[in-house]
C-alpha cells in the first residue's frame, strides 16, 4: 500500500444550482496522496458535481475545497489535474495523436518536443499504431484509451474519472479497469473514480465513499484493505465477494432509506 | 464464392456507380435538349420566341468574346461580394459568439438587411454610392452576408460542453479556445453557409445589375440579358442565361469540393459509409 498524506480536503461543501436544486449538502472528506477512491451512488446523488468542484470547474455554494492547500478555482492554482469524462470527449477533427497532444499544446509545448512523450503514452495505452487515426475510426474502448492517454500525458498528480467505462461492454471495461490500476500502481497518482457499479468500485478502490441522493451526501466511508496488485483472479476471491456484499448493503440501505423519505 | 471474387465484383460495381453519377445527369440533359430542338423544329417556332439549342450555341459562338467579358465582370462581382461576406460574416459571427450583449444589439440590423428584398434597397444604394461597381458590390454582399454570419455564430457556440470544460481545466487562453475548439466546431456550419452564400452572391450580383440597369462595356451578364430583351435578341438572352447557370453550377461545385476537402476526413456530412 502506498504512503498516504492528505492531498484533497472537502469541508462542509454545499452546492445548489440556480434552479434551486441542492445537489450536494455538507460533504466533508479527506483524500490522501496515492489513494484510489471511488464515489459510489445512484444517479443524481451529486457524484459528478463533487468531481467537477474538485477540478475547479464548478464552485461550491458554501464550504471549502482545497488541493494541497489551494482552492482549485483559484487563479494561482497550478496543480495538473487529469479529467476523464463519461464520453471519450475527443475532438472529431483531430487524429489520435493530436487529441493526446492537446494538453501539451495548450501549455505552449511544441509538437517536436512533445513527440517522444506522445509516443510513450500511446504505447502505454496500446494505440501506437493508431496514432494517425481519427476518433470515428476507433471502437468505444479505444476512444476511452485515447481519453485516458490525454489525461495522463501531463503526468498529473490527481486523476478524476467520471463514470468513464459506463457505456462500454463488460470485457472492455475489465480490460480498462486493469489498465487504470496499472497506471495508478506504477505512479504517485491519486485517483477519484465516479461509478454506480459496486463491483467496479470494489475491484479498483482502496476506499469507497457511498453517497445518498437528494441532496448528495456521504453515507458511508469504507476502507478496503485488500492488497494490490489486483488482477482478474481477485474478482473470484471470497474477500472480493465479501467486500462487494458489504458495499452493496450500504448502497441498498441508502436507496431504501431515501425511497422512504 | 471466394472473398477475392467478391471484392472484385464490389470494386466493379463501385466504379460503375461512380461513372453513373456523371453519365445519368449528362444523358438526361442531352435528352431534354434533343426534345427541345425537335419540338422547336417540328412546330417551326420562330427563334425570337423560343430559340432552339442549336441557335443558342451558335449565338454563344458568335457573341462569345463579348459575353465572356460580361461573364468575367459578373465573376468579379460575385467573388468580391462573397469574399466580403465571408470576412464580414465571420468577424461579426465571432463577435456575436463572444458577446451576447453585442449580438442582442446588432442582430436586429442583420435581420433587417436579410428580410428586406434587395430589389427594394438597391435603388437607394445606387443613389448614395457614386461608383456603380461599389454599389453593385454592396447589393450582392447584403444578400450573401447573412447565412455566413448566422451559421458562424451558431457554429462557434456549438462546441461540446465537456470539451469546453477540458479547455478550461487546461487553462486555455481565449485565443486557444477559439483556434483549437470553436473554429473547428464551426467549420461544418460555415461550409454549409458558404454553399448557400456562393449561390446568393451570384443572385445578388445579377439582381443588383438588373436594378441598376447598367449599360456599356464594363457590365455583367445581367446587363447583356437586359440589353438583349430590349433588342428582342432572344437567342442572346438564352446564351447569357446559359452562362449565368454555368457560373452558378461552377460556384456550387467549387464550394462542394472545398467542403469535401475541409470536412471529408472527419465530418459525418462528408464521410462515405461503407456498404
Amino acid at each position: 500500500m502506498k504512503k498516504l498524506n492528505s492531498i484533497i480536503s472537502l469541508k462542509e461543501v454545499k452546492k445548489s444550482f440556480e434552479n434551486g436544486t441542492l445537489a450536494v449538502n455538507g460533504m466533508s472528506i479527506e483524500v490522501s496522496k496515492g489513494e484510489f477512491i471511488s464515489f459510489l451512488g445512484p444517479s443524481g446523488c451529486g457524484k459528478s458535481t463533487v468531481l467537477k468542484m474538485i477540478s475547479g470547474l464548478l464552485r461550491p455554494s458554501s464550504g471549502q475545497i482545497n488541493i494541497e492547500g489551494i482552492r482549485p478555482d483559484d487563479k494561482n492554482f497550478a496543480q495538473e489535474i487529469g479529467f476523464v469524462f463519461q464520453d471519450a470527449t475527443l475532438m472529431p477533427w483531430a487524429t489520435v495523436e493530436d487529441n493526446v497532444f492537446l494538453p501539451l499544446r495548450l501549455k505552449g509545448i511544441s509538437r517536436k518536443n512533445a513527440s517522444e512523450e506522445i509516443e510513450m503514452i500511446l504505447n502505454k495505452v496500446g494505440l501506437k499504431e493508431f496514432h494517425k487515426s481519427y476518433p470515428r475510426e476507433l471502437s468505444g474502448g479505444m476512444k476511452m484509451r485515447v481519453s485516458i492517454a490525454r489525461a495522463l500525458i501531463m503526468r498529473p498528480k490527481l486523476l478524476l474519472m467520471d463514470e468513464p467505462f459506463a457505456a462500454l461492454d463488460e470485457m472492455t471495461r475489465f480490460k480498462l479497469n486493469n489498465d487504470v490500476l496499472s497506471f495508478w500502481e506504477n505512479s504517485d497518482l491519486t485517483v477519484i473514480f465516479v461509478t454506480h457499479s459496486v463491483f467496479e468500485s470494489v475491484y479498483l478502490s482502496s476506499r469507497v465513499i457511498v453517497m445518498a441522493p437528494r441532496p448528495g451526501r456521504v453515507v458511508a466511508d469504507i476502507s478496503l484493505n485488500d492488497n494490490y496488485p489486483r488482477s482478474d483472479e481477485y474478482r473470484t476471491t471470497s474477500a472480493y465477494a465479501k467486500n462487494c456484499r458489504m458495499v452493496s448493503n450500504h448502497l441498498k440501505e441508502t436507496i431504501e432509506t431515501n425511497q422512504g423519505n | 464464392m471466394s472473398s477475392e471474387n467478391q471484392t472484385s465484383i464490389e470494386g466493379k460495381s463501385e466504379r460503375w456507380e461512380k461513372r453513373l453519377r456523371w453519365i445519368m445527369p449528362l444523358m438526361a440533359i442531352s435528352l431534354a435538349l434533343l426534345i427541345w430542338e425537335l419540338l422547336v423544329r417540328y412546330y417551326e417556332i420562330p427563334h425570337y420566341l423560343i430559340p432552339a439549342p442549336s441557335k443558342i450555341s451558335q449565338t454563344l459562338w458568335v457573341d462569345g468574346p463579348s459575353l465572356l467579358n460580361s461573364m468575367l465582370f459578373t465573376i468579379k462581382l460575385t467573388v468580391f461580394s462573397l469574399l466580403l461576406a465571408i470576412v464580414g460574416g465571420v468577424l461579426l459571427g465571432m463577435i456575436f459568439a463572444l458577446s451576447r450583449t453585442i449580438e442582442m444589439s446588432l442582430f436586429p440590423f442583420a435581420v433587417v438587411l436579410q428580410v428586406t428584398p434587395i430589389i427594394a434597397i438597391a435603388p437607394l444604394i445606387l443613389i448614395y454610392v457614386q461608383s456603380t461597381f461599389a454599389a453593385l458590390l454592396i447589393c450582392a454582399w447584403i444578400v450573401a452576408f447573412f447565412p455566413i454570419l448566422s451559421n458562424t455564430a451558431i457554429g462557434l457556440r456549438s462546441a461540446d460542453h465537456n470539451l469546453r470544460d477540458l479547455f478550461t481545466l487546461y487553462k486555455a487562453t481565449p485565443w486557444q479556445k477559439l483556434r483549437y475548439l470553436m473554429f473547428p466546431t464551426a467549420l461544418p456550419y460555415f461550409m454549409a453557409a458558404l454553399k448557400i452564400a456562393g449561390g446568393l452572391s451570384l443572385i445578388g450580383a445579377v439582381v443588383a445589375e438588373f436594378v441598376a440597369g447598367t449599360a456599356g462595356q464594363n457590365t455583367g451578364l445581367a446587363s447583356r440579358i437586359l440589353e438583349s430583351s430590349f433588342r428582342f435578341e432572344i437567342p442572346r438572352m438564352f446564351a447569357a442565361l446559359f452562362l449565368v447557370s454555368i457560373l452558378g453550377i461552377m460556384i456550387f461545385l467549387i464550394t462542394s469540393l472545398l467542403s469535401h476537402l475541409v470536412l471529408g476526413h472527419w465530418h459525418e456530412s462528408e464521410i462515405k459509409r461503407e456498404k
